[in-house]
């Protein structure tokens, strides 16, 4: 212990005055990434900043500044700081948790900032009863020692709140192994195992399925190991016209089946801020595009014959086992979602007849050879980002050691009292009380007064 | 009475009460100081009042959420939160003249929510992106956190002038004689970064939390992102700095004023002057 304290490259990094200096220079080098933007083609920094500044600022990493190696070199250097700096004072801090308090010299006591001497009419032995279940009431579970003239008793609480501090550290330590962990550039670079952690998309249309994504930086496929099908996508507004929900409609198949769920279903709706995650794949509604084709199911109402299908528009289709013919003739459109189609459609009896229908409404056509039955849905493409991320639940737990350390750390404190008990006449007691906490000495300080004032009535 | 009409009395009251906290600075009267605090409670009753109002209103025009989607929402429950700690701060540590210089904050924030151009005053459907609790407890954490670190800022400023007054011998007859002692005002600061502090942190998590229900990612390093983790490191800075080099007065002064400048840009600078995620500073 004591030669690594004088090794100097050990003490460099166990300083604090490193980690105020690196804490400064991270919340200082981390303004420019706000400035500069991020990630934009190369071609975009030759047009803001002129060929020679923009050649510099690649070297340093600057368009891509928070994965460069100088400022992920400065979180690890931080990481080793706060490994080093917390190695350094654990012991310490262990120390003074298991300390053996009742060796603490009376002369001690009676310097102590808190404390206060009472006078009880009592024997020695009585006394000690006397005080010891005064405290024990207050929660102050004592120990006790004969000690030169008399008897010393001594109770602490908290003392594991000296380890508040040591939580918080550990938790960034363990935010940042999360964040390693999940890490697709690790995963592809270190492990060679793109599939262990990875961020892309997928585009989906209606009815078809995709076993595989494409991934954000490399624009690689990445095989699932499994498929998922999106059956069903559609934009609900607001009266206003604002989108109010992006909803798909998806199935997880396994070798072309369906498969149950940890909800007892087979079918999910994902919508914005409600992925759906299977075995370690999480699913975001992320976009959509829409397609100028339409999907279309027909009904005879009377032969009860149905056929869905994907239909383009401006197209005469013939469904002679439905026995009629149909057309999209018109779309009214409200940006590229189409609102409305104008339908062509005959029974080949009579004239054909010509009439709007919303889209996604069901419409009823009355024939000469009976009803039918119509609904046409403009073709929609899901836009799925598809993320595994194997760390996030470490970085989710370091999110709440953080929280509850800053609490221990900040607002709960290690407490101690002391009696030190002697015998000056024959039947009466002098009690010397002391107490000592390493934080919140004010509060310490009234509960301490009242301590000793309820023990004095 | 609707809710906008409310915001608009507390807006008034928030004033008259800055006003009136900053007569008790200069006059040292304690009436003034009585009638300050007064003013304050009666506007964050008020505006306690307007905000449960505009989140009924929002249901009876059927798009109901919580008043802190946009970013006049969210000025309106900054000057709500800074005003429910400095009173807090008032009650529970009796420095009374603080609210000279932790009030008007909350005076300014309402008046720009009020009258700047370009904020839409308007109770609006939320966008899929913002259909999550976790942007209510997100929004609540970090502004929380902001009101403390206004309180914060406005101490130090508060500890700088009387500092400078009692350089020059001044401080008993003067201006500043009527301002708590340099050691309780140090105090205090430190108190509230710790306890804004917390929060904040408590802020940036629930934000990661969001973006990784949201889209996937809990930090994209997006410019708001950003900010607020560099106010977070400058704070963790200026409490290291006290409780292991034991810095204090002056020096702690200085980095709250700071850290509230980080703060104010990570709330309005973010969104004036870069672009990313938060899309509040648009609407
Ligand atoms: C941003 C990252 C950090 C956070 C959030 C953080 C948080 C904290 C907290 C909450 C405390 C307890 C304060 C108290 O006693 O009331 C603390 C203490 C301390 N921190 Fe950090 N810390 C960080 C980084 C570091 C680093 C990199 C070092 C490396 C040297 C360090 C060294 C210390 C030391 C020496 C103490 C005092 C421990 C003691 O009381 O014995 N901290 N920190």
């Amino acid at each position: 212990m004591t030669k690594k304290k004088k090794n100097p490259v050990w003490a460099f990094f166990a300083s604090v005055k490193l980690a105020l200096f690196l804490l400064f220079v991270l919340a200082g080098t981390s303004i420019i990434g706000t400035v500069v933007p991020q990630n934009e083609p190369a071609q975009f920094y030759v047009q803001q900043y002129g060929a020679s500044t923009a050649a510099f600022m690649q070297r340093l990493g600057v368009p891509d500044m928070y994965n460069s190696w100088w400022f992920l070199g400065l979180l690890a250097l931080f990481c080793l700081n706060l490994i080093v700096c917390s190695l350094e004072r654990i012991p310490q801090a262990w120390r003074l948790v298991t300390r053996d308090n009742l060796a603490t010299p009376v002369d001690r006591l009676r310097k102590m900032g808190i404390r206060k001497e009472v006078l009880l009419k009592h024997p020695l032995a009585e006394a000690e009863k006397e005080v010891a279940s005064h405290l024990a009431s207050h929660g102050w579970k004592t120990g006790r020692r004969a000690v030169d003239g008399g008897t010393l008793l001594f109770a602490q609480k908290g003392a594991w709140t000296r380890f508040g501090v040591y939580i918080v550290h550990t938790s960034i330590l363990v935010i940042l192994l999360g964040a390693i962990i999940g890490s697709p550039t690790v995963a592809r670079k270190i492990l060679r195992s793109p599939n262990f952690a990875f961020k892309g998309s997928v585009m989906i249309p209606e009815s078809r399925e995709a076993d595989y994504v494409w991934a954000f930086q490399t624009h690689e496929k990445i095989n699932l190991g499994f498929t998922i099908r999106c059956d069903y996508f559609t934009i609900e507004y607001y009266a206003n016209g604002m989108p109010k929900t992006y909803l798909s409609k998806v199935t997880i198949l396994e070798d072309g089946k369906p498969v149950i769920l940890k909800d007892g279903k087979t079918t999910h709706y994902l919508k914005v801020n409600k992925p759906l995650t299977y075995k370690g794949v999480t699913f975001y509604q992320a976009s959509y595009q829409p397609y100028p084709d339409f999907i279309v199911t027909l009904k005879n109402e009377t032969t009860g014959a149905t056929r869905t299908s994907i239909i383009p528009a401006g197209k005469q289709i013939n469904w002679p086992d439905i026995g009629a013919s149909f057309g999209i003739i018109n779309r009214e459109t409200l940006g590229e979602v189409v609102r409305r189609v104008k339908i062509w459609f005959t029974d080949n009896k009579d004239k054909p007849s010509r009439f709007w229908i919303e889209t996604g409404r069901e419409a009823i056509i009355e024939r000469p050879s009976g009803n039918f039955s119509l609904m046409t849905k403009q073709l929609y493409a899901t836009g799925l980002q598809v993320t595994k991320d194997p760390g996030v639940w470490f970085v989710y737990v370091g999110c709440g050691m953080m929280l509850l350390g800053l609490l221990v750390a900040f607002f709960m404190s290690h407490r101690k009292v002391w009696a030190f008990l002697h015998e000056e006449k024959e039947g009466e007691t002098v009690v010397l009380l002391a107490g000592s906490a390493n934080k919140n000495k004010l509060g310490f300080e009234k509960r301490f007064a009242s301590l000793v004032g309820s023990l004095q009535r | 009475m609707n809710s906008s009409q409310l915001f608009g009395i507390t807006t008034l009251a928030y004033l008259l009460s800055s006003a009136f906290y900053l007569a008790l600075f200069v006059f040292k009267n304690r009436k003034l100081g009585s009638v300050a605090s007064l003013l304050a409670i009666a506007g964050v009753l008020v505006q306690t009042v307007a905000l449960g109002l505009r989140w009924y209103e929002s249901y009876q025009i059927g798009i109901g959420h919580a008043p802190l989607t946009n970013m006049y929402e969210s000025l309106v429950f900054f000057a709500w939160c800074t005003t429910l700690f400095y009173l807090f701060m008032e009650f529970r540590f009796k420095a009374r003249v603080v609210g000279a210089f932790v009030m008007p904050f909350a005076f300014v924030a309402m008046a720009y929510a009020s009258f700047a151009k370009g904020i839409n005053q308007e109770i609006s459907p939320l966008i899929p992106a913002l259909q999550s609790n976790w942007l209510i407890a997100h929004v609540i954490t970090c502004f929380i956190g902001y009101g403390a670190f206004a309180a914060a800022g406005g101490l130090g400023l508060m500890y700088l002038l009387k500092k400078r007054a009692n350089n020059r011998n001044l401080s008993a007859e003067t201006l500043t004689g009527s301002l708590p002692e340099l050691r309780v005002i140090d105090d205090l600061i430190y108190k509230t970064i710790v306890f804004g502090f917390m929060w904040l942190s408590a802020g940036i998590i629930t934000g990661a939390v969001w973006a990784n229900e949201a889209w996937g990612t809990y930090w994209s390093w997006d410019p708001k992102e950003t900010w607020s983790i560099i106010t977070w490191f400058v704070y963790a800075s200026t409490l290291h700095a006290r409780f292991t080099r034991g810095w204090s007065g002056t020096r702690i002064a200085w980095l709250a004023i700071i850290g509230f400048i980080a703060v104010f840009f990570t709330y309005f600078g973010v969104n004036f002057l870069l672009s990313g995620l938060h899309s509040y500073g648009a609407s």
